[in-house]
């Protein structure tokens, strides 16, 4: 097992020099970072861009550029961004662990709704409340997000405006003053954002359980479970439930670690400062330095959970080998 | 004999000879006065679809939805771009035709709707169609030749599952500018076809060592003919139920990436940039609210077919009812 995850470990470093070579071309050929500079030629001479040109390595080629990038990387700290000079690590960790709170919420809620749901959906297989369940977690696929997200927000400042209550923030982290992690506040505001993904998580660990529950029900040692007489409680929880568990925890470990690059469109609608919304806010201003680091969290954080995912599920099921 | 027209199903067996399994004597059948009617794999396949109810809802929504996107022209009651600034973001009412409403400057909504059901439909259909042809032409060579082919698109893959798909399309959307809707068709293409590459290629990597496949080699028939003629039919079962499938995920992620505003840009309408420009009036609902409804339409009879083509079409795979 530990060679294996050493192979896995070491096996992804080459992965990740190349993907991060490759955005690194896309991004830093998707825009001019001195856009806004050249835009007004009066304070910003020829002579004064050349010389922003010639610091920022810009009038060099590609692969310079990377070289450079790689190695502010090491030195500062994911380096500092040479459109606004700031130091990018303070911002993305702050960005990180909102994007943190609202993923973890989410992943607890819709688990633990989408593993009960999908239990009972598979012991009344074809009863109106598996019915009801299965179409609500279609919709809850077939809906893109950005439409979920926006119905909300639409609904919650029409109740606003017309009655004056607010139950629900649609836009920011906090009110004015900046309220501490778990404060009421707070959760009025990322309540709307933790709800559109626990939606959209919940349709798809509730159609995994229910489909994994449906497999392990009709297996063989469960007939032999239940020809012994064991109490069908005991069946259910003791011998399906415990095995039908197993792709659920891949699933989840895998939707975590894409959800922690932060959901985009939802951070966009509801401009929290996460992940997301800092990706494509800074992607827009080809902060080149912004974006990479971003861009490696994210890579890094999908390589470690699918690892995760591999590794627990050999723990879980014994019958999987890894050589 | 009572019913002298009463048909057999044969189901064929490997050898087809004229369309009619071998070892089958045609005269000891019509000598008892049945008739004989050859059923090919296709069209047991077609029966089953076309008793799969909820596919036929699906295909008759999609009918429905992609029929007036096709004839926009002829269904919408106004231009998509007509400005009419005395009536402008009115409610849903019959009132001139606007059952959609108007939006800011008093365009007809239900017009522009229509024009973005045929920009997303266009989008869709045309990213699931060549990217099909090319996942299933790649997927092909990697699997039937495996070697440096092979281990050169397995790193592709790899590369691609490294960084989400949503983000690196953003970045690339950035990248060639977006805009028009065949650049952004063109990008979508190079990220759909490599799933169904793969599908094709685990299939053929399967199939090669089939005993057609060497009978065929045997006989003489050279590689092409082996894996398109011989091999292809095979295969084709997943790409048709992967390329409708990926129809509704190529709409769904034009439409992201037009909410984003890194996809088609305006005046032209598509059903993401509608629901994204609804977004400055939240109080105005129909303006987000309709063009998504439509998209979720589309997305549920796309599944809906989707799964009917997959229990027509593989039977062999587990149902998993959604």
């Amino acid at each position: 097992m530990v060679s294996y995850i050493t192979r896995r470990i070491l096996y992804s470093i080459p992965v990740l020099v190349a993907s991060s070579f490759i955005s690194f071309v896309f991004v830093s050929l998707a825009g001019d970072p001195l856009a806004n500079l050249r835009a007004n030629p009066r304070t910003n001479s020829p002579q004064i861009l050349n010389h922003l040109k010639h610091v920022y390595h810009l009038d060099q080629s590609v692969f310079v550029r990377y070289w450079y990038w790689v190695e502010s990387v090491f030195t500062q700290k994911l380096g500092v961004s040479l459109l606004t000079s700031q130091p990018i690590w303070p911002d993305i960790t702050r960005a990180l662990g909102h994007t943190l709170q609202i993923v973890l919420l989410a992943q607890v809620i819709a688990l633990f709704l989408g593993v009960a749901v999908g239990i009972f959906s598979a012991i009344r297989q074809y009863s109106v409340f598996d019915y009801t369940f299965t179409t609500v977690s279609f919709l809850g696929y077939a809906m893109p997000t950005f439409w979920l997200a926006l119905i909300l927000q639409i609904i919650f400042v029409d109740i606003y405006l017309k009655w004056h209550v607010r139950i629900f923030y649609t836009s920011g982290l906090n009110s004015g003053v900046i309220s501490s992690t778990w404060s009421l506040d707070r959760l009025q505001h990322i309540a709307l954002p933790v709800i559109t993904l626990t939606v959209v998580s919940f349709a798809l660990y509730s159609r995994y359980m229910r489909a994994s529950m449906l497999d392990v029900i009709n297996s063989d040692y469960v007939r032999t479970a239940r020809a012994k007489g064991l109490p069908e409680r005991l069946v259910i929880f003791r011998h399906v439930f415990r095995n039908a568990l197993i792709p659920i925890v891949t699933v989840s470990a895998l939707q975590f670690g894409a959800l922690l690059g932060g959901a985009i469109v939802t951070e966009t609608i509801f401009t929290l400062d996460g992940m997301g919304y800092y990706f494509l806010n800074r992607l827009q201003a080809s902060d080149v330095y912004a974006v990479m680091a971003y861009l490696m969290i994210v890579a890094i954080s999908v390589i470690t959970f699918n690892l995760i995912a591999d590794v627990l599920y050999g723990f879980l099921d014994p019958r999987i080998r890894y050589d | 004999m009572t019913e002298p027209t009463t048909s057999i199903d044969v189901a064929p067996p490997a050898a087809l000879v004229d369309g009619i399994p071998a070892g089958i004597q045609l005269d000891s059948i019509a000598a008892q006065g049945l008739e004989l009617k050859a059923r090919s794999q296709w069209s047991y396949a077609r029966r089953r679809f076309l008793r799969h109810k909820l596919a036929m809802i699906g295909l008759f929504g999609l009918v429905v939805i992609f029929g007036a996107g096709a004839a926009a022209n002829y269904v919408a009651p106004y231009t998509f771009d007509q400005i009419d600034l005395t009536n402008v973001l009115h409610a849903p009412s019959s009132v001139g035709h606007h059952f959609f409403g108007t939006d800011e400057i008093g365009r007809d909504y239900l017009s522009r709707v229509i024009y973005g059901i045929r920009t997303s439909e266009q989008v869709g259909l045309v990213v699931a169609v060549v990217s099909s042809i090319f996942g299933l032409i790649f997927g092909a060579i990697a699997g039937y030749y495996r070697g440096w082919v092979d281990n050169l698109m397995m790193r592709v893959t790899d590369l691609v599952l490294t960084l989400p798909v949503l983000v690196t399309l953003l970045t690339v959307a950035a990248l060639l500018g977006g805009g028009s809707q065949w650049t952004i068709t063109f990008i979508l293409v190079g990220f759909f076809w490599t799933p169904i590459a793969r599908v094709v290629r685990g299939v053929f990597l399967s199939l090669r060592e089939k005993e057609y496949v060497e009978a065929a080699r045997a006989v003489g028939a050279g590689d092409f003919r082996i894996m398109f003629r011989h091999m292809l039919p095979n295969t084709l079962g997943p790409v048709i139920v992967n390329g409708t499938l990926a129809v509704a995920d190529a709409i769904i992620t034009e439409a992201f990436l037009s909410f984003l505003g890194e996809g088609i840009k305006p005046p032209t309408p598509s059903l993401g940039s509608l629901v994204a420009g609804g977004q400055q009036y939240p109080q105005k609902w129909w303006l987000s609210v309709l063009p998504g409804l439509v998209l979720v339409l589309i997305v549920i009879c796309v599944n809906f077919v989707g799964d009917g083509l997959r229990d027509a079409l593989d039977p062999q795979q587990r149902r998993v009812r959604a």
